[in-house]
């Protein structure tokens, strides 16, 4: 067991309008998460630190937060592989509310926007609970849209996204990741429900490609990769929309 | 005060939340009358714990099953302590309510024809598990998010914290909830409220659940009347990993993983649940693909003979994949490789995998009606956090997700149906409730001298849980711990936080969890020292206790809160119209049973 220094930036809105940086010692060993870092200062030095949590098992998404500058999840960070300065601060380009937590709202209604939902074909019969009939999907096509399914909306890839932190309007990777993983889905038929809010500034053509959201995405979702692929489909639809005049 | 009129108020966003509140929505828009549902949770929906699960959930799909056999195996699973009627309904609604999501477009794992793949599972006669990977939790609770995105009259208050049921007569008139960004409290009027809050399982030390899963909702509608029933049944889920309790699923033994001793033994043969089963041929209610009860309790008894290894602290024994194949394990147990690499450095495609039992699910929870009505009316009750008699002394794998979806949906119905024929009471009484609540926050941030500590309390009830009501109970083990947290409840009044401010006072939440928490210890530790018996989870080492009693003991227990005096217990029969009780056997004995 050793000793590690964090620094974590602090905002407490009720006492004072400026952030600051409190530093506090943490024993880690070899299996000590951040997440388990901060519970012991919770628990032990400092009660007010405030953050979120829940699963401790990099599926519910709720612990991000930026170290030395990246983005990533505190339950899947472990301080053994991390330098001997560390730097917590709250995830880049959303508000801060408090401490380590964030205001997520927009990009809720960023998700909201893309209408992440399956839009069946009218041909295909509404789902009838007395003769319930599923679809047939192959796992060829299942495995067109999976990765892009796997998102758990930890929003790293927000703090990760230039773009995104110059215009908050930007639908963003993640949401644009979602309307990806639906418009390739072979069950649905909404891609032209979507395109409008696809296909515009705001949609996926505020993407400069950098491609940090893919490399910060603790599931390997590829944003980068949906949002370039949206592309390609946005720009489709735009010709198809000029030929039919 | 932020004030608001619903006529269905949801409490919690995971599985059984979400289902309720889409099925609520669709039930009114089918009767044509639009109604305001409202969906609070303490967190967004999709961190809700129901996005853990990871093994999938059951249906009767193929030919070959029956409805009779996933009936019989859910009463043989859970020991007889089974409501019947409920039981037979689930499995009738079971396959409906996993097309449905289909339909709504969960990625459910498929054939090469297209159709949908099901699994085995521990303690089910044949393969009817729904899968998606090994994230079915997750694939559920976000295809359940994005689907209740198309329903305007859903309106969300994400993180939210319920502080407190409001009746009227009997019935229930609204909640008091604190707006957790804010500190400011809210109330809202209901015509019908249903409670979907989940489980119980950080009562305990060692756990597989979520920082979130610590009984608020059973405390609300137990301090208001409601029976906590049978809550001495806790489930210990044999394989979580050493360390932190992190759920490696079920399905990697329903894939044909296997489990060893140190010595390499497959030692579940030694417990009733043998003859060992060729490797990489996983036979149904055969040694591994045996119920979780019976795997934890045996992992015990390996402790007790000195042999289980060690990983760190921790005494475990080994799951090993290693036969199934790089490929197949990748596709079918992704998320295993990722958790088992990440958090204890072992690639179970190359090594097994040290694991441990750790308390995974509450069995018992608010007593409910077979509509999901709990005694107090108005009030329903869903998933986790209800008891509405499936699962009996012991749940069976793969059927608590689908349990979320259909009584999730029915609670939902059923609250609508409620709401279109009632107005709501008046506001004053909410108003009523606010004020009391905010005095009682207020007092809890108060600072004063001598003040108790939630830290030290939480630790104390969490040791407590673990030694009193473990996977095998002594009569004085039970007694210290309901007496610790008996002590702990008092001493809790005295708690003070040291945090005073408004935004985001996750302290002062973590206190309240504790104070809800440690209600229902009482409840779950009372229930484990009044049955005077062995039944499923429920095992006891004291003489003449260590079998089954269906003379006395064919009951479910209640428990009834009491305030600051003790809980009271009263016992209650089970419905057994279908299938009259008999021995739980599982291997070859089952077959010997059954010639």
């Amino acid at each position: 067991m050793t000793h590690r220094a964090l620094s974590i930036r602090r905002y407490l809105p009720d006492q004072d309008q400026a952030s600051y940086w409190q530093r506090y010692e943490v024993p880690a060993d070899d299996s000590t998460s951040l997440l388990d870092a901060l519970h012991y200062v919770k628990e032990e030095l400092d009660s007010t630190l405030s953050y979120r949590w829940s699963c401790r098992m990099a599926i519910c998404g709720s612990c991000g937060v930026m170290v030395n500058g990246i983005p990533r999840l505190g339950c899947k960070t472990f301080l053994r592989d991390l330098p001997h300065e560390l730097r917590i601060e709250p995830l880049a380009h959303f508000p801060v509310a408090r401490d380590l937590i964030v205001d997520m709202d927009v990009f809720l209604d960023h998700l909201a926007a893309v209408k992440p939902y399956l839009i069946e074909d009218a041909a295909v019969g509404t789902f009838d609970p007395a003769a319930p009939t599923p679809h047939r999907q192959t796992p060829a096509q299942l495995a067109r849209y999976r990765q892009f399914a796997n998102c758990i909306n930890c929003g790293l890839c927000y703090s990760a996204c230039p773009q995104f932190g110059l215009n908050p309007e930007f639908l963003g990777p993640g949401a644009l990741a979602l309307a990806h993983r639906y418009n390739l889905d072979s069950r649905d038929s909404g891609k032209q429900a979507r395109m409008p809010v696809l296909n515009r500034h705001e949609g996926v053509w505020s993407c400069t490609f950098v491609g940090f959201c893919s490399q910060v995405c603790p599931k390997h979702v590829d944003p980068a990769a949906a949002v370039n692929q949206g592309k390609v489909e946005a720009a489709k639809h735009t010709l198809i929309a000029l030929f039919k005049g | 005060m932020q004030q608001g009129d619903f006529d269905v108020v949801v409490v919690g966003g995971g599985g059984a939340g979400l289902r309720a509140a889409i099925a609520a929505a669709e039930q009114a828009r089918a009767e044509g009358r639009p109604q305001r549902i409202a969906l609070l949770s303490k967190v967004y929906p999709m961190r809700s714990h129901t996005v853990a699960a990871e093994g999938g959930a059951a249906a009767v799909t193929s030919h070959e099953d029956s409805i009779e056999a996933h009936f019989h195996d859910t009463v043989a699973g859970g020991d007889w302590l089974v409501e019947q009627g409920v039981a037979d309904y689930f499995v009738r609604h079971a396959y409906r309510e996993l097309v449905q999501m289909e339909r709504w477009g969960c990625p459910w794992s498929r054939q090469e024809d297209g159709n949908i793949q099901v699994r085995r599972f521990g303690g089910m006669k044949t393969a009817r598990t729904w899968f998606a990977a090994d994230k079915s939790g997750f694939h559920m609770l976000h295809t359940l998010f994005q689907t209740s995105l198309k329903y305007p009259e859903i309106e969300r208050f994400d993180e939210y914290f319920v502080l407190d049921l409001v009746l009227h007569e009997g019935a229930i008139a609204g909640i008091v909830a604190l707006e957790v960004a804010t500190g400011e409290l809210i109330t809202l009027g209901a015509k019908a409220v249903v409670l979907a809050t989940g489980g119980a399982g950080r009562l305990f030390r060692f756990n597989t659940n979520a920082g979130i899963v610590t009984g608020d909702g059973m405390a609300l509608a137990y301090r208001h009347g409601a029976a906590l029933r049978d809550m001495e049944f806790v489930q210990y889920h044999p394989t979580g990993l050493p360390g932190s309790g992190i759920l490696i699923t079920e399905a990697c033994r329903g894939e044909g993983g296997i489990l060893l001793n140190k010595a390499g033994h497959r030692y579940l043969q030694d417990y009733g649940l043998g003859p060992e089963t060729p490797l990489g041929e996983p036979q149904n209610k055969y040694m591994e693909l045996g119920p979780r009860d019976k795997l934890s309790q045996a992992f015990w008894q390996e402790q007790q003979a000195g042999r289980t290894g060690t990983f760190g602290d921790s005494d475990v024994v080994y799951l090993d994949l290693r036969h199934l194949g790089a490929a197949h394990i990748k596709e079918r147990l992704p998320f295993i490789c990722e958790l088992a690499q990440a958090y204890i450095n072992v690639d179970p495609i190359h090594e097994p995998i040290p694991i441990r039992p750790a308390v995974h699910y509450t069995m018992g929870g608010i007593e409910t009606d077979d509509q999901c009505e709990t005694r107090i009316e108005g009030l329903y009750a869903a998933g986790e956090c209800a008891s509405v008699g499936l699962h009996g002394a012991n749940r069976l794998g793969s059927n608590s997700l689908t349990e979320l979806l259909v009584f999730g949906r029915l609670a939902g119905e059923r609250a609508s149906q409620r709401a279109s024929s009632r107005t709501h009471t008046s506001p004053h009484l909410l108003l009523e409730a606010a004020n009391h609540q905010q005095q009682a926050l207020s007092q809890r941030c108060e600072r004063g001298n001598g003040g108790e500590n939630w830290v030290t309390l939480k630790r104390a009830m969490v040791q407590a849980m673990e030694n009193g009501c473990g996977i095998y109970r002594t009569t004085d083990g039970m007694q210290t711990a309901l007496d610790t947290i008996r002590q702990l409840r008092e001493r809790f009044r005295n708690v003070r936080v040291s945090d005073t401010s408004r935004a985001y006072n996750t302290e002062l939440l973590e206190c309240l969890e504790l104070g809800f928490g440690l209600d229902v210890a009482e409840a779950a530790c009372l229930g484990a020292l009044e049955r005077r018996e062995s039944r499923g989870a429920h095992q006891r080492l004291d003489a003449g206790l260590t079998t089954r009693d269906d003379v006395n003991y064919l009951r479910h227990s209640q428990v009834f809160y009491r305030g600051e005096q003790a809980a009271e217990l009263c016992w209650q029969a089970v419905d057994i119209r279908f299938s009259p009780p008999a021995e739980r056997v599982y291997g070859d004995a089952a077959k010997e049973k059954h010639a």
